[in-house]
């Protein structure tokens, strides 16, 4: 009885200083949380797909390392600062092309995916970097006294034993991934981005602008707490 | 087993060149177990990791089971690093697979056969004891518990030599012990020859049957166990066997007793014995045949391997001419005789 008070005032508040209907605001925010979720967890799946074994690379090609090359290792290692130093919003626009050549269009929740996925891939190169550096080198140094070869220490030691610390980073890239998915929002990328730039900015709607932030808040901690409580579940199964 | 020729490492470091060993020559025999003496930094891990090349040689060979190990390519020295088993002071186990899994490592790398691997992983588990373990995480084991897992891996692809790199050096005695002893055992049981490194002198005691002493960057002594304790003559090998063998009493109780008896002719010596003579009354029976009291002030009596070994330190008192025929007694029964004062 009460909560439908509460409602019913709310929505003449919303109706008044707004002129919106509020389940239409709903649906639209839904829609949109959809598209940013669609976007951001296949990116990422995109991005690990290539930065993982780019990770691989960039620590076992270096000196003294399983693959030690040390030239290709300085190449790789500028090529992925280099992308990694161009702000997002330029990235955005200097792979229209690109982006046009794959997806046909450079506007639209698949065609965001490219520049997305793009940006990602050397973040996520330095993750899984970090995470296998941990290692202690003792544990690659047994498996070569047994007699194993790269291939075999990188998908039986470092990849395993790096397990928990490679999940926390994938929650990151995610996260990371949000905030770059509304920044492509703003050049026509869809999602919560989009909703927020036309709504939020474009017509002073704060109530689209305000419901789009709680939602990026309550996804940013589902994905955090999700990453925690996998990667504390690989170490505790260990202990 | 192992022949080693004029071996030189150099470490190149950006502000200088490092000798991690120099000319070492050195020859291990089949079925021996071998221990490499030094202080940290002399060189010994050097040299232990350059013979399954985890450090490449600067200069020298290194003959393994009748192979060149430097000369191997990548894949025949994957090969030849399957049949030399390595154990680690920090036992290197992966955190992530269970005592089970670990053990099964090597054999994945050899490309074992699955049922074939399982039944040699429960093989292994029984032979280290840790059968009982076998569904753990190396998280949940004890230091001890963790070398025999080590043991047990590095002993997977059946190898004729086994190198241990401080295998005991993060163990407290007790453990240290017991480990020692699964070494000696499957040395006996498994004819394997053991190389092993360490700064402890009662590991070499315990368990070798030849030790060489390293001291910067070069071997100083080899020998036999027994005779380098015995009859240590570098100063290295003396200060290693003075930290664990007490050959006198304290000097300040020595220095009390010379000229105590001023009216008879006395001596102070130092009698070394090894092996069968300690187990007879030899001094019981130099007092009987000589007309000699014998005062003892200090005695110790260790093992060598299996090999007892131990010192006393006597005052003998009587006439010069007795006393002399007493010590020659005891020469000839096989004793080291030195005389104090």
């Amino acid at each position: 009885m009460i909560t439908t008070g509460i409602a019913a005032a709310v929505n003449a508040l919303m109706g008044i200083s707004m002129g919106t209907d509020l389940a239409w605001v709903w649906e639209m925010v839904l829609q949109a949380t959809w598209e940013t979720l669609y976007m951001v967890v296949i990116s990422t799946g995109l991005s690990y797909v290539f930065g993982l074994p780019l990770g691989v690379i960039l620590v076992t090609t270096e000196e003294g390392h399983i693959l030690e090359s040390k030239g290709f290792n300085r190449l790789l290692g500028s090529f992925v600062n280099a992308v990694r130093s161009i702000p997002f919003i330029i990235f955005l626009i200097l792979v229209i092309p690109l982006t046009r050549l794959v997806v046909g269009t450079p506007i639209g929740t698949v065609a965001s995916m490219v520049p997305l996925t793009l940006a990602a891939i050397p973040f996520v190169a330095r993750m899984v970097e970090t995470s296998l550096k941990e290692i202690d080198w003792g544990l690659i140094e047994a498996a070569l006294s047994m007699g194993a070869n790269a291939w075999q220490v990188i998908t039986k030691v470092l990849l395993p034993e790096a397990r928990a610390s490679i999940v926390l980073g994938v929650a990151i890239t995610t996260i990371n991934l949000v905030g770059y998915s509304a920044m492509a929002g703003i050049v026509g990328g869809g999602g919560l981005g989009t909703l927020a730039y036309y709504y939020g900015y474009q017509r002073y709607e704060d109530l689209v602008m305000w419901v789009t932030v709680i939602v990026l808040i309550a996804f940013v901690q589902c994905v955090q707490m999700a990453g925690d409580k996998w990667a504390a579940k690989i170490t505790n199964q260990r202990r | 087993m192992i022949e080693i020729n004029n071996l030189t490492k150099i470490f190149h470091t950006p502000h200088q060149d490092i000798m991690a060993l120099e000319e070492v020559d050195l020859s291990v025999n089949r079925g021996e177990i071998f221990g490499i003496i030094g202080l940290s930094g002399a060189g010994k891990s050097t040299l232990i990791r350059c013979i399954n090349m985890l450090e490449k040689p600067t200069r020298g060979t290194i003959v393994v089971d009748g192979q060149d190990i430097n000369s191997l390519n990548q894949r025949e020295l994957r090969l030849a690093r399957q049949k030399i088993g390595m154990i680690f002071q920090q036992f290197n186990l992966l955190s992530s697979r269970t005592v089970f899994d670990n053990v099964m490592f090597p054999l994945e790398i050899a490309q074992t056969p699955l049922p074939q691997a399982r039944q040699r992983v429960e093989e292994l588990l029984e032979l280290v004891g840790i059968t009982d373990k076998a569904r753990v995480y190396p998280d949940q084991l004890s230091g001890g518990q963790k070398q025999r897992v080590g043991i047990a891996r590095a002993l997977a692809n059946d190898p004729k030599l086994l190198l241990s790199d401080e295998a005991t050096s993060a163990l407290d005695p007790e453990t240290t012990r017991s480990i020692l002893k699964l070494l000696k055992d499957i040395n006996q049981q498994l004819d394997l020859t053991i190389l092993l490194i360490t700064h402890d002198m009662n590991v070499i005691k315990q368990v070798c049957d030849r030790v060489a002493v390293i001291n910067e960057s070069r071997i100083v002594e080899v020998g036999d166990v027994i005779s380098i304790f015995s009859n240590p003559s570098t100063p290295t090998s003396q200060s290693f066997i003075n930290a664990i063998v007490h050959k006198d009493a304290p000097e300040e109780y020595i220095s009390t007793l010379i000229g105590k008896h001023q009216d008879r002719y006395s001596c102070l010596v130092r009698v070394s014995f090894i092996g069968a003579s300690a187990g007879q009354p030899v001094i019981s029976a130099m007092i009987k045949q000589h007309d000699v009291d014998a005062n003892i002030l200090y005695g110790n009596i260790d093992r060598v391997k299996d090999v007892p070994f131990g010192h006393l330190t006597l005052e003998l008192i009587g006439d010069q001419a007795a006393v002399d025929l007493s010590m020659g007694f005891l020469r000839s029964r096989g004793l080291e005789v030195e005389v104090i004062s």
